[in-house]
């Protein structure tokens, strides 16, 4: 059979194209193709993100970048300016600005007497060579020759001179005449009065990082920035070289501070025993007289024994005193003296160091030393120097326990509150009217809750329980739980953060299929028995999620907080060693009034201002731990109850 | 007495019935039912609102009920939604409810173990009466009721647990905690449903991980690790492929005998492939109901006929 007999339609796909002819092309606006295709939309939603990523990303960069520079030890520079003075400390920031002819005027006032005293003096290259070092050779001769004809330099000579330093100094700025000056921390507040200088880079005549410049951290009166000149032990000097006095300080640093610490510690663990069990005592006596009255013969006794136990406590007292004052005496014993850039002496006790840095001899090894040792101090001590210095620990555990007891409270009230609502409350309007107003409350400034906590939790309840619990202390007027205090805190943003928790824990019972429920049903089971086993499993991712957004909330939440609790400065902390270990009574510090109080409320700003963005950093870190714990959770969760499947 | 005699007018298909002397319940015995005329399309009349009586097949009378419907109404708000509907369901065979949709199948079947009592507008008038209980009293423990009855939905509706502790899960609300019998339970139960084979390896892994067919087969053994009285299945298949549907109608075959089921079904070869009686109802009403070789093959009524062969609905 050839081939040209099978019909050649077989392999031949139909024809399937419409007849051209009777087709028209319908006629579409261009716009409306555009839109059709999603372009533009496309384009929208991608920029909005990119917008809102930026942001974020700008933020967090700021207070990574900044946050965590602060810590890391950068050189100490010393230098001469056309003003005559000689300063030495840390190169802290850099701006860019235009000079006015003021600044000249002030400079050039400040040139003359310079120049005057250089063409006074019998040796005319010391002094006045290096500052007239910055004019050519033959204006100095022309100088030095005209003072030969008298013995003061006229006036008109100075004043041309200074005039032409000026202008040398002049051509180090840019051509429009704007000038970059740089902040340098100069510490020695005890001595400058001021912890910053501005330096105009133009006025800078010599630059320099001598090696033996050391830059002390210390417990008062912030850093101090000089030259060891001597190290005394029992005012006798044992070594004035830079390098010897260097290794004495290594030699006696540590056991200085360990008696430092030791010194601390009596006195806030022992004497706060003591002083606990004096104030017992009192109470107890203020109680006895309470419900006996004062000539009662049980009140009698009981100041009798009040009157022993402060006798035995002035013994221990005056023990753990003289043991105090045997620390302090050791401890002044070893001090060093230095001379700052300005030629001043100064003399530190060496326990006082917290830690002595001779940053321009640093390895890299070294820096990086000095850089975990103070982020080490920066998370595990207390602060010092009125927060401004030192170590946010007592904050880091106020804001984590503080959060956690919220959590703790807010999650099973949101929950069954949620639950009521949503498996029980008939839907109506009330029920809507319900709904409505925990919306609402999630649009109520932060600050009312804290005035809510502060009048209710504070004064009423708080005062309800020391009348109950503490009556000694409340007739004392002391207040217990009647102040601002970790508790109250708590409770504060449970209820700020109870409308997350309800909406979010809605939604997720909402999203149980009804059919869940259904199945629960037929098998018998009763509604409680249904939520408990059936809906409330199903929808705990998205409880969590709501967890997840309240803790995130109440850990960065800091106005209510300044009315229910927080404090400056606490140096107890409300879960520690002593009995009965929890203390919700007690006031806390919070990282997030922290950055408010070191950033906005301390003498020192713009020292502390580094620490504002590290602050901020931990905090981040902190309420980004929390989340990430919690959202493995969900997902370990999620994968246990909720499937692909229909 | 007056329905069979009626039927007989028509078939003698079952001759006799009448004469068994087999007393039926009063409830078969409308009074205020009116002549049939037969000439009227009572498809019609239903739509105008008029009452129409039940045609029932001699034989479905002489069964053991298990599960009484006793002139049954039910409104969701003012709108009827079931007719005074009465009919017997057999006790250890498959009786299934076929109708266009939203004619009352799948509210009766939710009726029976009050699954509408969940819906906040329901009213009910007349009872059922499962092995001679009341269902509808006031004094009825409903949760103890449902713990009689076991029920399979339309999609699979396996809960968020392991395969084991789906099974178990009406043993665990009762509190059951031997670990011996709840492992038996759970065995016989996933036997029961053909499941066993395929999961006894993974018991205690999620039950949302199977497929549709499976998650079904897995409802069926939760339905029946109870020891039901009644199965009640909600048209089972309707969300699976047709090998998974095919699966469901072996098990029912299997289950048949040692379980009352009542099962809705939109498909009338499941209908006639897997039931022993076939109810055929029509916008609330109960129209016909009999053997199911004698509901597709020679139907009392020429709408059930028309529906069954698909001419309508």
């Amino acid at each position: 059979m050839s081939s040209d007999v099978v019909p050649r339609f077989v392999n031949q796909p139909p024809d399937i194209r419409p007849p051209r002819a009777r087709v028209r092309a319908r006629k579409i606006a261009a716009h409306a193709t555009l839109l059709a295709h999603g372009e533009p939309m496309v384009w929208l939603t991608g920029g909005s993100l990119v917008v809102a990523l930026m942001m974020v990303a700008g933020l967090v960069g700021l207070v990574v970048s900044q946050g965590v520079a602060t810590f890391w030890p950068t050189p100490l520079v010393q230098l001469r300016t056309l003003d005559g003075s000689v300063i030495l400390g840390e190169d802290t920031r850099q701006e860019t600005y235009k000079p006015s002819q003021r600044v000249f005027a002030d400079l050039l006032e400040q040139i003359k007497p310079q120049v005057r005293a250089a063409l006074d003096a019998d040796q005319p290259l010391d002094r006045a060579g290096s500052v007239l070092g910055v004019l050519e050779p033959d204006v100095v001769k022309l100088a030095l020759q005209q003072r030969g004809e008298s013995d003061k330099a006229s006036d008109t000579l100075v004043n041309s001179l200074a005039e032409k330093i000026l202008a040398h100094a002049k051509r180090k700025l840019a051509a429009d005449g704007s000038a970059v000056r740089r902040s340098y921390r100069t510490g020695n507040f005890e001595i400058n009065q001021t912890h910053f200088r501005w330096v105009n880079d133009f006025a800078v005549l010599e630059h320099q990082q001598p090696p033996w410049a050391l830059l002390l951290e210390r417990m008062e009166q912030g850093r101090f920035y000089g030259f060891p000149s001597a190290f005394v032990v029992d005012d006798a000097v044992v070594a004035t070289e830079p390098a010897d006095v260097w290794n004495k300080f290594q030699e006696f640093h540590a056991a200085s501070r360990q008696r430092l610490a030791k010194k601390v510690d009596l006195a806030t663990d022992e004497v706060g025993a003591i002083n606990r069990r004096a104030e017992a005592l009192r109470l107890m006596a203020n109680k006895v007289k309470l419900d006996y009255g004062a000539d009662s013969p049980q009140y009698q006794l009981a100041s009798q024994r009040q009157a022993t136990g402060e006798q035995a406590d002035a013994a221990d007292n005056a023990r753990i005193e003289a043991e105090i004052a045997e620390l302090n005496r050791e401890n002044n014993r070893y001090q060093m003296r230095f001379k700052t850039a300005e030629g001043q002496e100064s003399t530190q006790v060496v326990a006082d160091i917290v830690r002595a840095v001779p940053a321009n001899q640093l390895t890299l090894a070294g820096k990086w030393g000095v850089y975990f040792s103070r982020w080490h101090e920066f998370l595990f001590d207390v602060p010092r120097n009125a927060n401004s210095e030192g170590g946010v620990f007592p904050a880091i555990w106020g804001t984590v326990v503080m959060t956690l007891v919220m959590t703790l409270l807010v999650v099973p009230f949101g929950v069954l509150a949620a639950l009521y609502l949503r498996e029980y409350a008939k839907p109506g309007l009330l029920t809507s009217a319900v709904r409505i107003s925990i919306n609402n409350l999630a649009g109520v400034p932060s600050i009312v809750f804290g005035v809510f906590g502060l009048g209710f939790f504070c004064y009423v309840l708080g005062a309800g329980v020391d009348r109950t619990f503490f009556p000694a202390s409340y007739a004392a007027n002391q207040p217990v739980f009647s102040t601002g205090g970790l508790m109250w805190a708590s409770f504060t943003l449970a209820l700020l953060t109870l409308p997350v928790v309800i909406v979010a824990t809605e939604e997720a019972l909402t999203a149980v299929p009804n059919s869940m429920r259904e199945g629960s049903y037929a098998c018998g089971a009763s509604k409680w028995q249904t939520i408990q086993r059936i809906v409330l499993p199903r929808a705990l991712p998205g409880i969590m999620t709501g967890t997840i957004l309240a803790m995130a909330r109440g850990a960065g939440e800091v106005a209510p907080l300044m009315l229910v609790g927080v404090v400056k400065i606490a140096p107890d902390l409300p879960i520690d060693r002593v009995f009965p270990f929890v203390h919700p009574q007690r006031s806390f510090m919070h990282l997030g009034f922290h950055i408010y109080d070191v950033g906005f409320q301390s003498q020192n700003a713009e020292a502390s201002k580094p620490l504002v963005y590290t602050t901020t950093l931990l905090l981040i870190l902190i309420v980004a731990t929390l989340n990430i714990a919690a959202i493995w959770l969900r997902g370990r969760l999620r994968r246990k109850f909720v499937s692909v499947q229909f | 007495m007056a329905i069979p005699t009626q039927s007989n007018v028509r078939t003698d298909l079952n001759m006799g019935a009448s004469e068994s002397g087999k007393p039926l319940p009063t409830a078969f015995s409308p009074g205020a039912t009116v002549a049939r005329p037969t000439s009227v399309n009572r498809l019609e009349k239903i739509t105008r609102g008029e009452p129409v009586s039940t045609e029932y097949h001699p034989a479905v009378l002489k069964e053991t009920p298990v599960l009484e419907v006793d002139r049954f109404s039910l409104y969701y708000g003012a709108k009827k939604a079931l007719h005074e509907i009465s009919m017997l369901i057999p006790k250890n065979k498959v009786t299934a409810l076929v109708g266009p949709s939203g004619c009352g199948k799948s509210t009766l079947l939710r009726s029976v173990n009050r699954m509408n009592d969940l819906l906040s507008n329901v009213r009910i008038e007349g009872d059922m009466r499962l092995n001679g209980d009341t269902i509808y009293h006031t004094a009825v423990d409903v949760i103890e009721l449902r713990k009689r009855m076991g029920m399979v939905f339309q999609k699979p509706n396996p809960f968020p647990m392991s395969i084991f502790e789906n099974v178990i899960y009406s043993l665990r609300i009762d509190g059951e905690r031997r670990r011996n019998v709840l492992a038996e339970v759970c065995e016989r139960s996933l036997r029961g449903a053909a499941l066993w084979d395929e999961v006894k390896d993974r018991l205690h892994e999620s039950a949302l991980g199977m497929s549709g067919g499976q998650q079904q087969r897995l409802c069926i053994a939760r339905a029946i690790a109870a020891e039901p009285e009644v199965l009640l299945l909600d048209e089972p298949c309707s969300a699976l492929d047709p090998i998974a549907s095919g699966k469901i109608e072996d098990l029912i075959q299997e289950l048949r005998g040692a379980y009352s089921v009542l099962i809705v079904t939109h498909n009338m070869q499941q209908a006639s492939r897997t039931s022993d009686y076939t109810a055929f109802m029509y916008l609330g009403r109960l129209i016909e109901y009999g053997p199911t070789p004698d509901i597709f093959t020679k139907p009392l009524l020429k709408e059930t006929e028309d529906y069954v062969t698909g001419r309508f609905g």
